[in-house]
């Protein structure tokens, strides 16, 4: 161990020793500072601006998947995260579609814009998921997808010839949704959760949480929280990757008193004080989306999108594809995996 | 309007009047009484118009017993809608099991009972609780508890039926199942096809929606008509109310008309009084406002208790004539034979039984026999094979 020496990384040689699983993200440790106005503007914060200019125009992609039981509000709800019609129950509202007999994943691209930024947004669903009689194992498939994803990814970074932007299909944040019963989480959610929060960043959700009344939810998120924690699951943002103070209380506070989010979603608008809102129109009032009197939506809005977005991708690049690529080298003895399969090879000419 | 009602046995009472509803017409026709009697204008009068009476007032000595039986996933408000409907706390002290320990349980069943009494007359209901229905990863064997449990209900009915003690039969037939369907899904799902079809010739099956206030209004229409839909397409056979006679006043066939058309009832329930719009109310208090549990406009609470309390009579008679006695000629034809027959054959299976001893005793006799000359034959060899004792 180095002591006093700034610690620099090498680059990710296959020669290098395969790291540990859950290695610390790759963010070098603080360099001896230099007081800058000392000695006279130099410049260096301008990179932000070219950083900014950068992925203005090169768009940036998110892939967000959501799992839960059908009728939780999950495609209404991408819906108003991202105020666009994104989710497979975009083409019509007819839900004459029956529940499929396995799990399905159905990925739906979208570009959408706001402020000169582009974003590839991809919303992958998961219909058939915990609706059977018998679920057992229906998380496998959806954890196939995800380590698929991470597959491609691999493929193309150990190529000789590789793509300058290599494309992005792996799954940055996963929104599992739980059923409001007021109770305690369900026998699946607990097993879905614990076998793909070690692949993937799971925010929990509660949905349609019109249903319960400001108590009832104060008791439901506690129990749930508790819950999550004597099982061992870590949901995102997960302690062990705060990198400072600042983030660790930021993130202390997001995980001790506002997850998992209780949400309602809702693509209709309504008349509330001179004001159109999102709303959920009923005999008894008219339930505002965005009002966090009323439900957490806003919250888990600005964080997902508004604060969190990069941190998430970065998680997924850093700590969830790093571990499948250990454990990818790792099988192969450290050399680079042979592509067995003649899908999607490239030749190694120019 | 007269109406003769049978009397039939003294176990099993025939007419129940519900406080609330025939309260009116039971205190006419005891106006009416007395007069009836003292002065008998019409000279063919007899008098057993007053028979109804009669059964009524030894029904309400007796009191009615009622077996009511509630299924659905947990969370789906079971419990408080059934507190909410009979103004009480069935479960006292009850613990919410965490999803851990759900993992491990298996479907079980509680029954409750409880005493109630209104204006004089008694209620004994019983109410049967199947925690962890819904609850596994795999529910394949979910139903298997609950329909064993019913089955047992109408055994012990037969063989009490048969027996030579009749006066104090205890009837725990289940004389009806709620059946909670989600409010969150898109209609039926499989394990509840799966479900009421297993148990639809055994039980009457209402279905119901809970936690109506989850769903706006249009919602809630899309919604029923989409399990009625696939309630047809399935062949489910749910408790059809019976139409309202011809001779009922218009008020009662109105009424009937709005149940039937509001099935599956989709209910709110809670035992909160909330302050609202200056009186005290039964609801549910949200930010937005707050939902009434007795407001026909919020939820059909109101309607599912009338239809419970007024066709209560009519849901016990449908178990005993069709589902009784489906259970009953299956379970004769299949077994009824031998359970007669072994009576019969005990003596002969006694002369059996001795026969075969008598059998094995000569076998035991014979090897016996045949060792004795094996051994000799061995001693004339000079073999020494030693004495067999």
């Amino acid at each position: 161990m180095s002591k006093g020496l700034p610690e620099t990384r090498t680059d990710t040689a296959m020669s290098e020793l395969v790291p540990e699983p859950r290695p610390k993200p790759a963010v070098p440790m603080k360099p001896m500072s230099i007081n800058s106005n000392l000695l006279g503007y130099i410049g260096i914060d301008t990179i932000i601006e070219q950083m900014r200019k950068k992925t203005m125009k090169t768009g940036f992609d998110f892939n967000i998947m959501v799992v839960g039981q059908s009728g939780l509000g999950k495609s209404t709800l991408v819906n108003t995260l991202f105020k666009s019609q994104v989710s497979r129950k975009a083409s019509s509202w007819n839900r004459e579609e029956k529940i499929p007999k396995t799990v399905e994943i159905k990925a739906i691209g979208h570009v959408i814009e706001e402020g000169g930024v582009k974003m590839k947004l991809t919303v992958i669903d998961t219909p058939g998921f915990g609706d059977q009689i018998n679920n057992e194992n229906c998380w496998e498939p959806i954890e196939k997808y995800i380590n698929e994803q991470y597959e491609k990814f691999l493929k193309e970074e150990v190529n000789i010839a590789r793509k300058k932007r290599i494309p992005d299909t792996r799954v940055h944040c996963c929104l599992y949704f739980i059923s409001p019963t007021g109770h305690s989480l369900r026998p699946l959610d607990l097993e879905f959760m614990k076998h793909l929060s070690k692949v993937v960043n799971i925010i929990p959700v509660i949905a349609k949480a019109d249903t319960m009344t400001l108590e009832e939810k104060c008791e439901f998120k506690q129990r749930v929280r508790k819950e999550l924690e004597v099982n061992g699951i870590e949901f995102y943002p997960q302690k062990e990757f705060d990198e400072d103070l600042e983030d660790k209380t930021e993130n202390d506070k997001i995980r001790q008193e506002s997850m998992p989010f209780a949400v309602v979603g809702s693509d209709k608008e309504y008349q509330v004080n001179g004001k159109r809102v999102l709303g959920r129109k009923t005999p008894w009032g008219i339930i505002e989306v965005e009002n966090l009197n009323h439900c957490e939506f806003a919250l888990l809005r600005d964080f997902v999108i508004r604060t969190h977005l990069q941190d998430l991708k970065e998680v997924t690049h850093n700590i969830h594809y790093e571990t499948y690529r250990a454990k990818r080298l790792n099988d192969n003895g450290g050399l680079p995996p042979v592509s067995v399969d003649t899908e999607g090879s490239h030749d190694s000419n120019p | 309007t007269q109406r003769v009602v049978s009397g039939e046995g003294a176990t099993r009472p025939c007419l129940l009047v519900p406080s609330a509803w025939r309260d009116e017409t039971s205190q006419k026709m005891s106006k009416q009484q007395p007069a009836q009697f003292i002065n008998p204008e019409t000279p063919g009068y007899v008098g057993f118009a007053n028979l109804p009476n009669q059964v009524h007032r030894k029904s309400v000595k007796k009191g009615f017993e009622f077996t009511l039986m509630v299924v659905g996933e947990s969370g789906l408000g079971k419990s408080t809608l059934i507190n909410s409907l009979f103004l009480t706390d069935l479960y006292p002290e009850r613990v919410i099991p965490g999803a851990a320990e759900k993992i491990e349980r298996t479907v079980q069943i509680e029954a409750s009972t409880v005493e109630i009494e209104e204006r004089g007359v008694k209620l004994r209901l019983t109410v049967v609780d199947t925690p962890g229905y819904g609850d596994a990863i795999n529910c394949r064997d979910c139903f298997k508890t609950i329909i064993s449990y019913i089955d047992e209900q109408f055994e012990r009915y037969l063989h009490d039926e048969s027996g030579l003690n009749r006066r104090h039969i205890v009837d725990n037939r289940v004389h009806c199942c709620f059946y909670f369907i989600s409010p969150f899904g898109h209609g039926l799902k499989p394990l509840d096809v799966a479900f009421m079809k297993a148990i639809h010739n055994k039980v009457n099956i209402v279905p119901v929606i809970a936690k109506a206030d989850t769903l706006t209004l249009k919602e809630r229409e899309r919604l029923k008509k989409r399990i009625l839909d696939e309630i047809e397409e399935h062949n489910i056979k749910i408790y059809h109310l019976p139409d309202a006679e011809s001779d009922e006043d218009e008020d009662f066939k109105e009424q009937t008309r709005l149940l039937k058309a509001s099935i599956p009832f989709s209910v709110v329930g809670s035992n909160q009084l909330i302050e609202a719009k200056g009186k005290k109310v039964r609801g549910r208090l949200y930010p937005w406002g707050v939902v009434e549990v007795e407001n026909p406009e919020h939820n059909d609470f109101l309607k599912l208790r009338t239809m419970l309390i007024t066709h209560m009579q009519d849901l016990q008679e449908v178990t005993q004539d069709l589902h009784y006695e489906n259970f009953r000629s299956e379970r004769l034809k299949r077994g009824g034979r031998k359970v007669e027959n072994e009576d019969m054959n005990k003596d002969q299976i006694l002369l059996e039984k001795e026969a075969e001893l008598r059998r094995m005793q000569e076998m035991i006799a014979r090897m016996q026999a045949q060792m004795q000359m094996q051994m000799q034959g061995g001693d004339s060899d000079g073999g020494a094979l030693g004495h067999h004792v």
